[in-house]
């Protein structure tokens, strides 16, 4: 060992990819897929909703100081944040299904990484040229021209990361309002913070990090091999067919060697930079570019397509033991994809039911606990209570409460002005506090169960209002 | 270990640091440059630290706290000082408005009576606590303030005057009441006497003794002929449920023979005006305030 010339490195420096210009079919799905997905995060934020004078018309909002989450008819409060964890939960599902079947679609096409990580290599490829250009580029010495497309590719990275981080923020605020904020120069800290921190890291991960995010850092990426099986659809290079490989001439017989030419075409445009040809790899992200660019020489060979391909190792097999092929994708209804359906589909029903039974009127008592009760001059008892009334819906209410279960009890409120515990006033979409005593006789039990009932005062000829309850108990003597 | 003398890893030709551990061998590689770097930049950052901000104890203890004061001029004491005077003005659009209004104002308006009962809780746990308890429950010898049971009076004036000028204390308007000790003129039949009479008043059954001529001679001056007590005099109502020395025949027998006067201190001159109204509002929220 230590007689060779160079030591052994135990660390290998990152090569820099430079992935080829190709089209073809899977290109054009890609560049549909980035300008849906670029469209729907840039214009979002500018959909109206209206949901009546108290709350904001933007369709897609999380206020922060006013703790509401909107998402078109849907409203969430703090409290009701499971929601985004069922949400969370269904994603996680559906990437689970998804990639049971396609393999890593999500990765190769929709992720944002990929999507951003696209649109920076394109602007690279507009400035600086193709791969050749760029990688000639890279080694020349600094020079005027290497000097000025270097600045403009950076100028553009860094307006796309701006351009990033300038519409997450209008998710947070009111769209319109902010833009002319912005126009004017006129933002806060918080907003101003996260445009630079989105740009500076759309920058870094989308200039820099590229392939390096999927390899290294995605949780995601790593533990989706987990959801393969024969019967996934992954990049394949028929081997069967292309081996032995080698270069052809024009006019060469095919006899006897494989289909293979070894152009290395779909090495050259891979953005993870690996040799599809070693069979499936971590770091495939199954993005199709090399099925385009190996389908784009068969042509000019004039072979048959589909030498690298969407394919099952499944199919693979039956190929090879000569057997017949039915479809290209033969196993959809396999116990994997059943299972991850039947939990997308509970986790789906559990949230609808949730969401549709959410009680657009809530009560919440807290009891107190310093004193417990407290003794008054007739030798009945009272219990202070802090009453909560939440009011989710976009009007004004007015609500009547008192007690059920607790004999001989009376309720009164306490607070400013002439307030009425049968008129108790609630403003729309929030939350309405009242300082409420129940006075009773001394209860037999040390702890006495009973109920707040909410009912809403309704005008004449109205239907019947909302009702909430809440259950606690009254306390007559220390236990 | 001199320097010709270093071994060196056949594997990867780096000298060995001499450390072994189980015949692993540490090698001397340099650190990483990144981390260098960030070495070098936190120790150029510590360095505009020391000049900006106080950092250097001198020996002649110039500076404020005697050491560097820093190009900043910050101190911990001036920022306190900030934060102070930033809530003190967001108080300032309230105490304007709540030192001018009248309590009848304040209680109508929601806003000036949030803010009393903020600032009279935070200023009753301060002061008040100590012998009325954090939830103004009081206990045996300091009155519960949540009952609907006062001994000079329940709605908010009364209780600002008498958070103003205490009981039994040094001010000179100081509410004042003084029961004698009627051990020194009756006999402990007597007191026994009077003690069953008084429990009469909250018990059922018709009384027939001695006791209420007593008590009508002794005791009704003050207290009133139903046992009501007169507020006016600071006497306690003795014909309710509540029992400011306690409710056993011994604890009224105790109170006639020897009476316990508990003293609270006059407030004017330790509060400022506005944090005692707020403490009479917040006290008459309680539950017990009487209007």
């Amino acid at each position: 060992m230590s007689d060779s010339a160079a030591p052994v490195k135990l660390f290998e420096k990152k090569e820099r990819i430079f992935p080829k210009r190709v089209w073809g079919k899977y290109r054009k799905i890609k560049w549909v897929v980035m300008a849906i997905t670029l469209a729907i995060y840039y214009l979002a934020p500018f959909l109206r909703w209206d949901r009546g004078p108290h709350a904001p018309d933007q369709a897609i909002l999380i206020d922060m100081p006013a703790r509401r989450a909107y998402f078109f008819f849907i409203e969430i409060w703090p409290q009701e944040v499971y929601y985004l964890t069922g949400i969370l939960i269904l994603a996680a599902v559906a990437l689970f299904f998804v990639t049971s079947l396609f393999g890593r679609v999500w990765c190769g096409y929709a992720c944002p990484q990929t999507v951003w990580t696209d649109l920076f290599v394109w602007v690279e490829r507009i400035v600086q040229g193709d791969r050749a250009a760029r990688m000639k580029l890279k080694k020349a010495p600094w020079s005027f021209d290497k000097l000025w497309k270097m600045a403009v590719t950076h100028s553009l990275w860094l307006l796309i990361g701006l351009l990033t981080g300038g519409a997450w923020v209008f998710y947070f605020n009111d769209a319109p309002t902010l833009i002319e904020h912005i126009l004017h120069l006129d933002v806060p800290m918080s907003v101003l913070g996260w445009i630079i921190a989105l740009t500076f890291s759309t920058y870094l991960m989308a200039g820099f990090a590229r392939e390096q995010v999927c390899t290294y850092m995605c949780p995601y990426s790593r533990f989706q091999s987990a959801m393969f099986d024969k019967d996934t659809l992954i990049i394949t290079y028929d081997e069967d067919r292309g081996e032995p490989r080698g270069k052809h001439k024009k006019g060469e017989s095919w006899e006897g060697r494989g289909h293979c030419i070894d152009c290395t075409a779909c090495v050259q445009v891979c953005p993870m930079g690996i040799d599809i040809r070693d069979g499936l790899q971590m770091e495939c992200i199954a993005c199709g570019l090399c099925v385009d660019a190996c389908n784009n020489i068969m042509d000019k060979v004039e072979l048959p397509r589909g030498l690298i391909r969407y394919d099952t190792t499944h199919n693979q097999d039956q190929r090879r033991a000569g057997e017949v092929e039915k479809t290209v994708q033969t196993h959809i209804l396999r116990p994997r994809t059943f299972w991850y359906m039947t939990i997308l589909s509970v986790v789906g029903l559990v949230m609808l039911v949730s969401l549709v039974n959410r009680a657009p009127v809530e009560l919440h008592a807290l009891h107190d606990r310093n004193p417990l009760y407290v003794t008054l001059s007739d030798g009945t008892v009272r219990n202070g209570y802090n009453v909560k009334v939440l009011n989710k819906t976009y009007e004004d209410k007015y609500f009547r409460l008192h007690v059920e279960g607790l004999d001989g009890a009376s309720v009164r409120a306490q607070g400013a002005g002439n307030v009425q515990i049968d008129h108790l006033h609630v403003f729309a979409d929030s939350v309405g506090h009242f300082r409420v005593f129940v006075t009773a006789p001394k209860q037999s039990k040390a702890r006495e169960d009973f109920r707040f009932v909410l009912e809403e005062v309704v005008t004449n000829g109205a239907e019947a209002g909302e009702q909430a309850v809440y259950d606690t108990h009254f306390a007559s003597r220390s236990q | 270990m001199s320097d010709n003398n270093v071994e060196k890893d056949d594997f990867t030709g780096v000298e060995t640091t001499g450390h072994e551990w189980d015949g692993i061998k540490e090698l001397n590689n340099p650190s990483p440059r990144w981390w260098l770097l960030v070495l070098l930049a936190t120790i150029i950052w510590a360095v505009g630290y020391w000049i900006v901000y106080p950092a250097w104890p001198t020996l002649s203890g110039d500076g404020e706290r005697g050491g560097t004061e820093g190009t900043f001029g910050w101190t911990q004491y001036d920022q306190l000082k900030e934060s102070q005077a930033e809530i003190m003005a967001r108080r300032a659009a309230y105490l304007d408005r709540f030192n001018t209004a009248s309590f009848e104002e304040i209680k109508a308006n929601e806003e000036l009576y949030a803010f009393a009962v903020a600032g009279g809780a935070s200023a009753f746990k301060d002061n008040c606590a100590t012998c009325h308890g954090t939830g103004g429950s009081g206990s045996a010898g300091y009155p519960n303030l949540l009952d609907d049971d006062w001994l000079w009076g329940g709605d908010v004036d009364a209780i600002h005057e008498t958070i103003r000028v205490g009981v039994r204390g040094e001010h000179d308007e100081t509410r004042y009441s003084e029961m004698p000790a009627f051990g020194d003129m009756l006999g402990t039949k007597e007191i026994s006497d009077i003690s069953d009479y008084v429990l009469s008043f909250t018990s059922a059954g018709d009384y027939d003794g001695p006791g209420q001529e007593l008590y009508e001679q002794q005791c009704a001056a003050c207290h009133g002929m139903d046992g009501r007590g007169i507020r006016d005099f600071g006497a306690p109502n003795l014909a309710d449920a509540i029992w400011f020395y306690g409710g056993t025949k011994g604890d009224i027998m105790s109170q006639i023979r020897r009476p316990k006067h508990g003293v609270m201190p006059a407030w004017e001159t330790r509060l400022d005006e506005s944090t005692i109204r707020q403490l009479a509002i917040y006290v008459h929220s309680l539950g017990g305030g009487e209007e």
